[in-house]
């Protein structure tokens, strides 16, 4: 194609964006969009998959038949969301399969949260409370986002993630209203989990490669340091209510700006577990290798059979 | 035996089948070979945890003495649980979990269906409620049999080496004993040797289509509803009652 077609292709494309026209799988679009698509995409689809893991350590030993079917709906629920998601990254022309290779190969990332451990059933809670809290402020502006098929994908996602956020919230609750021994388990889960949740909204804005395209794109919404300081502002207060202590000295509420002003996150500790060197980084990707490779044999018997059946009904 | 123990042994029995089956079923969860079945796979044990629910609160009231289906569910001692052999055994390879899956739905159907007719409502509800998810369970256990089974030499050979292994804990699931008599005297229980045949034939239909055999030898175990099970399920019950038993009396 001539270079002024192109350029022509692309005002038109940044016409629609600017508009709030949603852009279409069938629709032109720059090969760096469909990348950073493609990529972003599929890693949260990945975090989907990967997600169910920290939760699924806990799944056997929930303490009650009520928090173990909630549990168990609240997994499936991220296992349909991650088929949404990749359903979403085939309509840009990836294969699912090559995706999910780059993740076990270390090439794709997923969120760095779940390279913690999953140590008690106060964990349960906190993950629903703020990893699903943070997952929410991220993805409502997602519903938004400039290309059509995830932005409704984000849709469906958000609607169960606010309930997975309150599944969370209700086991902390009761935790921390409970026994002494209870609401330590809770303290003490929040104690380690607090920072890394915080951590899931990237890197601070001048250290985010990505961020300012993809703003002119309308990918992204906000920068990671807003929502941060978005989902800060939430749910400290929560944390008030019920009698538990966010792990941060220097967190204050600022009666100039209206927010809470909160201390510097350890980002030696950040780079170091996306980099893949976090608690569990070697552990959840082995998980999923393995998942793969014993699934090999039932692919191709399933394969096969199909065949079969197909040869049957032509030769009838 | 009165009535009333009668019925809450028989209880117990179909609770404990759907937990302990539900539980090996959610040892799946986020492993599962493929995602479509990792989510169908917990799917199922979520329907046989809430089975078990109702059938351990209705347990519950009719043993009328403070416990609620937590207790009965988590704070029971190994040589108490009264399920089946078969629910407890090792999920292996997917092939053999299919197949435990596949023995056990075609005997609940079979049974939900006549005790949908129980003279007991409650038990007549439960069954009617649950049988919608039994018809489910049993399309997609026994349709990835026939995909193994007829699939490569190697997922044929898998499933037959399951099915052959699996196949000695089938005349469990037929026991019967002074409770279940007393039961179907009363119309509440149902006898299952009447449906024995049916199960029979049934299973061999599939196991036709998947060329797939049952081994000649009828080597047969029993031993669950008395509460003698296999070495297995002590581990299962380690993880299922850790929190429980750890911090005992608290509310979750
Ligand atoms: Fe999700
Ligand atoms: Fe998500
Ligand atoms: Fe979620």
């Amino acid at each position: 194609m001539e270079k002024q077609d192109i350029s022509k292709l692309e005002r038109q494309f940044q016409e629609k964006i600017d508009n709030e026209i949603k852009i279409e799988p069938k629709d032109w679009m720059p090969d760096a969009y469909r990348e950073t698509l493609i990529r972003q995409i599929s890693q949260h689809a990945h975090s989907e998959i990967v997600g169910q893991l920290p939760e699924g350590n806990w799944v056997t030993r929930a303490p009650n038949l009520r928090r173990k079917a909630v549990l168990l709906a609240k997994i499936q629920d991220e296992a349909g969301h991650g088929l949404y998601l990749y359903s979403a990254v085939e309509t840009l022309g990836a294969d699912r399969e090559e995706t999910i290779d780059d993740l076990h190969s270390g090439k794709a990332k997923y969120s760095s949260i779940f390279n913690y451990p999953s140590l008690t059933w106060a964990d349960m809670g906190m993950i629903g409370w703020l990893v699903d809290g943070a997952a929410i402020m991220n993805q409502v502006p997602l519903c938004r986002c400039s290309y059509g098929p995830y932005a409704r994908a984000m849709v469906r996602v958000c609607k169960e993630e606010s309930f997975h956020q309150r599944q969370g919230f209700e086991i902390v609750t009761k935790l921390a209203q409970g026994t002494p021994e209870q609401k330590e388990m809770a303290q003490e889960s929040l104690n380690r989990w607090w920072w890394p949740a915080l951590m899931m909204f990237g890197p601070s804005d001048k250290d985010s490669k990505h961020t300012a395209q993809s703003m002119a794109w309308k990918i992204k919404r906000h920068t990671n340091d807003e929502l941060r300081q978005m989902f800060v502002d939430v749910t400290v207060p929560q944390a008030e209510l019920i009698g538990l202590k966010v792990p941060d000295n220097d967190l204050k509420f600022n009666e100039e700006t209206g927010h809470y002003d909160f201390g510097e996150i350890n980002w030696d500790e950040f780079w170091q577990v996306v980099k893949g060197y976090g608690p569990c980084n070697k552990e959840r990707v082995e998980a999923r290798k393995k998942a793969k490779e014993e699934g090999m044999w039932i692919r191709e018997a399933a394969n096969a059979y199909a065949e079969k059946r197909a040869n049957r009904k032509k030769a009838s | 035996m009165t009535k009333q123990e009668a019925l809450f042994e028989y209880l117990l029995r179909r609770a404990d089948d759907t937990l302990i089956l539900g539980h090996r079923l959610s040892e799946w969860c986020g492993h599962g070979p493929i995602l479509e079945e990792d989510i169908a796979l917990t799917n199922l044990a979520l329907d046989l945890v809430g089975q078990a629910t109702e059938l351990y609160q209705y347990a519950a009231k009719v043993e009328d003495k403070g416990r609620d289906e937590d207790d009965l569910a988590f704070l029971r001692l190994e040589r108490e649980y009264k399920n089946v052999l078969l629910v407890e055994q090792t999920n292996g390879d997917f092939g053999k979990t299919i197949v435990r899956q596949f023995l056990f739905d075609h005997f609940q159907i079979l049974l939900y269906e006549r005790l949908m007719e129980s003279k007991d409502e409650q038990i007549a509800a439960i069954a009617a409620k649950s049988i919608k998810e039994v018809k489910y369970h049993l399309k997609h256990s026994s349709e990835w049999v026939i995909r193994l089974g007829d699939g490569t030499e190697e997922s044929h050979n898998r499933v037959q080496e399951s099915v052959t292994d699996l196949s000695r804990f089938i005349d469990e699931l037929f026991y019967q004993d002074e409770v279940d008599e007393l039961l179907i005297k009363e119309g509440v229980a149902c006898d299952t040797s009447e449906f024995r045949s049916t199960y029979d034939a049934n299973i061999k239909a599939v196991l036709d289509e998947a060329t797939l055999s049952l081994p000649k030898e009828k080597w047969q175990l029993d031993g669950g509803r008395k509460g003698i099970h296999s070495e297995h399920l002590g581990y299962l019950l380690a993880e299922l009652q850790y929190v429980q038993r750890t911090h005992p009396g608290m509310e979750w």
